[in-house]
């Protein structure tokens, strides 16, 4: 496999256009060039950070080691999930809740795509399970958070609708069906555009990365293709159960709306 | 919030008027009542305790009908379980079977009233929890609905009635249970 590597000297005049940026910034009063600047340096020290674990890992190979990795990302992607929601459920639910379904969800087609099509030898081996394990939850994490937001602001724009319904004798899943609909629609949205953008108006990263690395265009469309179904169906389940829950958690066994328990 | 300790009792057939300074707790009570909203006590129907009927059969036989109604969907029937079945009553109701095809938003707020006391009369609960539900009517619709109301209550139907209209209450004759806002107390007379 042939690639042309990078020296550092040859990321300087990349870097340059986020200097330009900050300029055009400051030019056009945008404000927004501490945040660019903080941006870029977060974005390095972070790549840096992760490349010199990933090496350390790859050396490893151990399921210990290999799921610490995996469960700071979770954790992470729990952060991330309560840290996008407007009205977050009180008591810590929004991190428990997003951490327990990105891991339920991008964690088992993980392993599911590890020991299946991939084949990998060891399943948990990190050159793996990492890179594909981030790629599943990124998407599972923005389609929680989606779906999570829309569905506790749909509970409290709409309130008086649900409540309509629950005075009827609706139960609180009937009641709340449009507001879950929505949730999950809005959910699933960014992975289906990016499925019908997909090779036409985007290349995805991973794919790009292979096919620079040296690997013949079919392969690697092939393995893109995998992780794209892998990604809708992680999305998918990630972002049902996430709302499911959530319904769960703002109603009651009474069928009563609980909006209390939205900060 | 403060306390609001009510206690009482309503008979099939029977209307108590719930009176008070807007703030003094009537639609919490109501709410209360209905199982909207959670609270301590003990409420009981034909000798069953609320708790051992599930929730949405209990607002089926105790179903109440809120100020500011809610919908759900754009248009007025699919609000209904059988819309056609109610045309005798949308007349009574000075409405037309046409409000069926019409857009929620499109509506007056009187007319929204209306629609909503019809939604819960649809059901046939055996009690009705009313929270001023002839607020934006003029005085030929509040009669229709008061018409339709005590033509159920002859056929059994238990009404809480909330309202501010002293005339509408008298109409109604029966028992008042006044809330007032200096006190936790509720007094019948």
């Amino acid at each position: 496999m042939n690639y042309t590597a990078l020296s550092y000297s040859d990321l300087l005049a990349p870097a340059a256009l986020i200097l330009i940026n900050g300029a055009l910034s400051l030019r056009l009063r945008l404000g927004v060039e501490r945040q660019l600047i903080v941006a870029a340096l977060r974005m390095v020290a972070q790549l840096s950070l992760a490349g010199f674990v990933l090496t350390l890992l790859f050396r490893a190979v151990s399921p210990f080691w290999t799921g610490l990795a995996a469960a700071v990302m979770v954790l992470f992607a729990g952060r991330e999930i309560a840290a996008r929601q407007s009205r977050k459920l009180i008591g810590g639910w929004s991190f428990g809740l997003g951490t327990l379904c990105a891991l339920t969800a991008a964690g088992s087609l993980t392993a599911l795509t590890l020991v299946g099509p991939i084949a990998a030898d060891p399943w948990y081996h990190p050159r793996y399970a990492l890179p594909l394990l981030g790629m599943i939850l990124g998407n599972t994490l923005t389609g929680i958070s989606l779906g999570l937001d829309v569905l506790t602001n749909g509970a409290v724009r709409q309130r008086a609708a649900i409540e309509a319904q629950l005075a009827l004798g609706a139960s609180r899943w009937t009641a709340l069906l449009p507001v879950t609909r929505d949730a999950i629609r809005s959910g699933l949205i960014p992975t289906i555009n990016t499925m019908a953008a997909i090779g036409i108006v985007s290349l995805p990263g991973m794919m790009t990365g292979q096919i620079l690395a040296g690997v013949a265009p079919v392969d690697a469309v092939k393995y893109q293709i995998l992780i794209m179904f892998v990604i809708a169906g992680a999305t998918a389940f990630g972002t049902l159960m996430a709302v499911a829950a959530a319904v769960f958690l703002i109603t009651d066994d009474r069928h009563r709306m609980r909006l209390d328990r939205l900060g | 919030m403060r306390d609001l300790r009510v206690n009482l009792a309503v008979r099939g057939g029977e209307c108590l008027i719930i009176r008070g300074a807007s703030g003094s707790g009537k639609t919490r009570l109501l709410r209360a009542i209905a199982d909207l909203d959670p609270a301590s006590g003990e409420i009981v129907l034909d000798g069953v305790a609320r708790e051992a009927i599930a929730a949405p059969q209990w607002r089926r036989r105790i179903c109440y009908v809120s100020a500011e109604p809610g919908w759900w969907c754009d248009t007025v029937a699919p609000h209904y379980p059988t819309w056609p079945s109610l045309l005798p009553m949308l007349g009574a109701l000075g409405l037309s079977a046409d409000h069926g095809a019409r857009v929620v938003a499109s509506l007056s707020t009187g007319e929204r009233q209306r629609l909503a006391l019809l939604r819960a009369l649809a059901i046939e609960p055996e009690v009705l929890l009313l929270d001023e539900p002839t607020s934006a009517l003029d005085a030929a619709a509040t009669r229709a609905v008061e018409a339709i109301l005590q033509d159920r209550m002859e056929h059994g139907l238990a009404i809480l009635l909330a309202t501010h209209n002293s005339a509408q209450a008298e109409r109604f004759g029966g028992r008042h249970l006044v809330l007032c806002s200096a006190t936790v107390e509720a007094t019948e007379r």
